[in-house]
């Protein structure tokens, strides 16, 4: 048994408490994340609140862990629609390759010269403000960054002589496809899709700060950080502590994404 | 002296492929036809049970690509190929894959050949299932004989590919290559990345497995050392044609073309009695570079190099044909 | 001998690596004599390219040399940096198995040439266009003059590999260090690269160190040759010597695994027979290897072999390291 990569590790542990907080926020957090305190406005992180109040009273750190769920949720479902498309036809393609290859390096040339965002906002602006139509959107555009790492993965992968060796065996296309070299492939795709979870947190809070992500009252890393940027003089603890925990769930992700490439790099 | 002569297992006639390079945009923009490199132009080749076929020649000869044609990797443009008298290039379906079964292929790299992320035991497994070679039950039964028939240890089953020497890895590919009980093997320069000794214990279980299984054994190389060691019969090619087609023994002991010659002569040998260094010798035996496949010269392909040729080798092309050594030659100045 | 140019003694090269230490070269003795060609033969893994990288501190970070390398009276490995470097490409040049990656692919190989003669002479320019000319000439490069303003990449391996000759050439050093030369070449390329170096070895009197796998290779075109294994020299002497009447069982047997060696080489009853393989692997050199490093895979193994032997002169400048010598040679 190979040991466990030291940034796994570190990345798990990082994520196992997020994931807590994501699962029971009600049992980790302090107070009631949406209950109004009026005798306590603004105040600094203190003992009794530790990340301090908003302008309505409510306590950072409940809403902060509140938000996580929604956040890992968005990591999660923001990721696997283009995860799963892009993998299924990366693989196609570069399996394929001509004409097939052809038109597909048409379609990427086409995505790619639209700037990521501004083709999500533009699908969510179609759509409707909201998390489900925002993933939809997610989908429609980021299949194609993961499609595109693996299809490159998989040319490679076809010259090689254990390729040909099925091929001589006689093993049909799905069997090459799926069991020999999709599994040579899947290392870069994982990797990525660490960092991609990362990069989905900051989406879908840049999305709700534009306020077309997740909808107020719902408590969301981005939504608080805007809700702060008000108030950021006199109370920067209502934007630090969100973006603390932005900060460290993308850590986490990177970690781990850092730790997956270790693990299944292969030698040869 | 030729082998045990025998009914044909795998014969060609006029096997040939080309490939279309790739045209810069400009070059399609100005409607300029794109270059064709001919890897391999009509070549014959027969071989059968028992029997060591030796393929050598020089990088762009057209070795490889002919090797993959003999498996199917390439579909060939020209000619014709036959498995036991059978048409091999129209079977599709249920007949291709039987026809995968029976000729089987070693591969060069003894590092890219085998899945990194299998074990030896499941690569095997695999393609005994997959064949349904014997039933599920006898499987890893199966799998030990084979370990022993290449000499690996029982437990090299359990391990992956990167927990072995590249010697032992060509072990595995031939391996890989019996399980499904194949009638001929195309060897693609088996021993070529691995260190002498090492070449040595492959070789001699290629010589192993081929007398108890009854093999027709294709053995592609650069290294005329090993093809004169383990061919019955040999064909030189050069720029993607056969140029001397024969006995090994004898067509090594008096090669005929003189390109077959000049390969002979720049084989560095073990040999104290005869060395370049006291000789005081200094002239190489062949002059030139190799010429580019994508811009074969006219006439004999060899000529720019050849130190005989004449007028007639620039213009005309000799074809294969029987020449008075007893083999086929492909060269003007051949006696017949 | 007062014609030697490089004398080494005791070499050793460790790497620490992540994994521990690598012992890749241990107690290498040799000496190169003016004009003469050494050869250094052996398997993958047995310390000769590390060797020979030594010998001008060609190596990475993480590797310790130990040991004298004497270079006309000065010792290398103890010489400050700068004149390393005046040694380096003017008295000592080097060629490696790739050109490709050993020359620069955004300069013609006229710059190439040019640079290493700005380098190393005192030629103004048209004399160092005619020297350029000159020593692609003496490479067998056919229409030099327009060569000049090729890249690498217009190069055939063989044209490229007798380039790489001529920027070696450019500040006429007196010892070439050849890595494996011609091992990308084709066969009738390799021959013509190997007559090649021989003939400048005799025509400029330029002492060269080659290292190769192959021994076919070495016997053609060395005067004298180490064999390594395992990170030392085994067996040292002329090739008639170690070829001829080899001394080390390890020698004896890698001569045996050659296809086609021995009395019957040139006759047909050579065909077909069984090679002589040596079983088994050479050993890890990341922890000690105690007594002789080949006596596992070796035939002639006995319980003395436990000790390592000492490298032992027969009294004709044969040397082995190998209990069995004597038997060997009886035979």
């Amino acid at each position: 048994m190979r040991r466990l990569p030291t940034p796994l590790i570190a990345g798990a542990l990082i994520m196992l408490a997020l994931l807590v907080c994501a699962l029971a926020p009600d049992v980790v957090a302090p107070y009631d994340p949406i209950a109004f305190d009026y005798a306590n406005l603004l105040q600094p992180p203190s003992g009794a609140h530790w990340f301090g109040t908003d302008q309505f009273g409510r306590d950072i750190l409940s809403r902060t862990l509140a938000a996580s769920t929604i956040d890992l949720q968005i990591a999660a479902f923001a990721t696997l629609g283009p995860l799963v498309i892009g993998t299924v036809i990366g693989l196609l393609v570069g399996y394929v390759g001509g004409v097939t290859d052809m038109l597909f390096g048409r379609l990427v040339d086409l995505v790619v010269t639209f700037p990521f965002l501004v083709l999500v906002i533009a699908i969510v602006a179609v759509l409707g403000p909201g998390l489900s139509n925002m993933y939809i959107a997610v989908s429609i555009v980021g299949w194609v960054f993961y499609a595109r790492l693996l299809r490159a993965e998989v040319l490679v992968l076809r010259q090689q002589d254990f390729v040909g060796a099925c091929r001589v065996m006689g093993y049909g296309h799905l069997r090459i496809a799926l069991r020999h070299i999709l599994p040579n492939a899947a290392r870069p795709i994982i990797v990525y899709w660490m960092t991609d979870m990362a990069l989905a947190i900051l989406l879908g809070s840049s999305l709700g700060y534009l306020g077309l992500g997740a909808q107020p009252p719902t408590a969301e890393w981005g939504v608080l950080i805007a809700d702060g940027k008000n108030y950021f003089t006199q109370a920067w603890w209502i934007t630090l502590f969100p973006g603390v925990a932005l900060v460290l769930a993308g850590l986490g992700f990177s970690l781990i994404g850092d730790g997956l490439a270790d693990l299944l790099d292969v030698k040869r | 002296m030729s082998g045990p002569v025998q009914q044909a297992v795998l014969e060609a006639r006029g096997l040939g492929k080309s490939f279309a390079m790739r045209r810069g945009t400009l070059d399609l923009l100005r409607g300029r036809p794109g270059a064709v490199l001919h890897a391999v132009s009509d070549v014959d080749l027969v071989v059968s049970a028992g029997e060591t076929l030796g393929i050598v020649g020089e990088s762009g000869c057209g070795k490889s690509t002919l090797a993959r044609m003999l498996v199917r990797l390439h579909e060939p443009d020209a000619g014709t190929l036959r498995f036991q008298g059978q048409d091999a290039l129209a079977l599709t379906g249920q007949d291709r894959r039987s026809y995968h079964r029976r000729v089987q292929m070693v591969f060069q790299d003894p590092y890219g050949s085998l899945n990194p992320r299998m074990r030896v035991g499941e690569a095997l497994a695999e393609a005994l299932s997959v064949h349904r070679v014997v039933p599920k039950t006898e499987i890893a039964a199966r799998i030990a004989t084979l370990l022993d028939m290449v000499h690996l240890p029982k437990d090299a089953a359990q391990r992956y590919p990167h927990e072995f020497s590249g010697g032992q890895r060509q072990r595995i590919g031939i391996a890989r290559a019996l399980s499904v009980e194949p009638a001929v093997i195309i060897a693609d320069e088996p021993v070529s990345a691995l260190d002498v000794s090492v070449q040595a214990q492959i070789v001699n279980l290629f010589m192993e497995l081929q007398e108890r299984l009854g093999l027709a054994l294709v053995f592609i190389t650069h290294d005329l050392r090993l093809v004169r060691h383990i061919a019955h019969r040999t064909a030189v090619m050069y720029l993607g044609r056969v140029v001397e087609q024969g006995p090994a023994q004898a067509m090594f002991a008096q090669p005929v073309h003189p390109y077959t010659q000049a390969l002979l002569g720049a084989v560095p040998l073990v040999d104290v009695q005869h060395r370049a260094r006291t000789s005081g010798q200094g002239v190489a035996a062949l002059r030139g570079e190799l010429p580019s496949p994508l811009d074969p010269p006219p006439g004999c392909p060899f000529h720019p190099r050849c130190p005989m040729a004449v007028e007639r080798c620039r213009v005309e092309r000799p074809v294969l044909k029987p020449a008075a050594s007893g083999w086929p030659v492909a060269c003007h100045l051949a006696p017949v | 001998m007062s014609d030697t140019l490089l004398q080494v003694r005791d070499l050793a090269v460790t790497f620490e690596t992540r994994r521990g230490r690598v012992q890749a070269v241990s107690g290498v003795d040799l000496s190169v004599r003016a004009g003469e060609i050494v050869g250094l033969v052996g398997e993958s893994g047995s310390g000769k390219s590390v060797t020979l990288r030594a010998l001008t501190r060609l190596l990475h970070a993480n590797a310790r040399i130990s040991g004298q390398v004497i270079w006309r009276g000065e010792d290398v490995l103890a010489l400050p940096e700068n004149r390393l470097r005046a040694i380096r490409g003017r008295e000592i040049a080097m060629i490696f198995q790739e050109p490709m990656t050993a020359l620069n692919p955004v300069l013609s190989i006229g710059r190439q040439i040019d640079e290493n003669l700005v380098a190393h002479g005192s030629l103004d320019q048209a004399g160092r266009r005619r020297r350029a000319l000159e020593l692609l000439d003496m490479v067998g490069i056919a229409s030099a003059a327009q060569r000049l303003e090729n890249f690498p990449h217009e190069f055939s391996g063989g044209q490229r590999q007798r380039a790489m000759i001529a920027i070696a050439l450019a500040a006429e050093p007196r010892l070439l260090l050849a890595d494996e030369p011609t091992t990308a070449l084709d066969v009738t390329i390799q021959d013509q690269i190997l007559k090649l170096l021989m003939n400048l070895s005799t025509g400029l009197g330029m002492a060269m160190v080659l290292v190769t796998h192959d021994l076919g290779v070495v016997a053609q075109s060395c005067d004298r040759v180490c064999v390594m294994y395992a990170g030392r020299v085994v067996e040292r002497g002329s090739v008639e010597q170690v070829f001829g009447r080899p001394r080390h069982a390890y020698t004896d047997a890698l001569l045996r695994t050659m296809p086609g060696f021995g009395p019957s080489s040139h006759t047909e009853g050579a065909a077909r027979a069984r090679l002589v393989p040596i079983e088994g692997q050479p050993p890890r050199l990341d922890r000690p290897i105690l007594g002789c490093a080949f006596a596992p895979r070796c035939t002639h193994a006995s319980a003395q072999c436990e000790v390592r032997p000492e490298m032992v002169d027969d009294g004709s400048g044969h040397e082995a390291a190998c209990f069995a010598a004597d038997a060997l040679v009886a035979v």
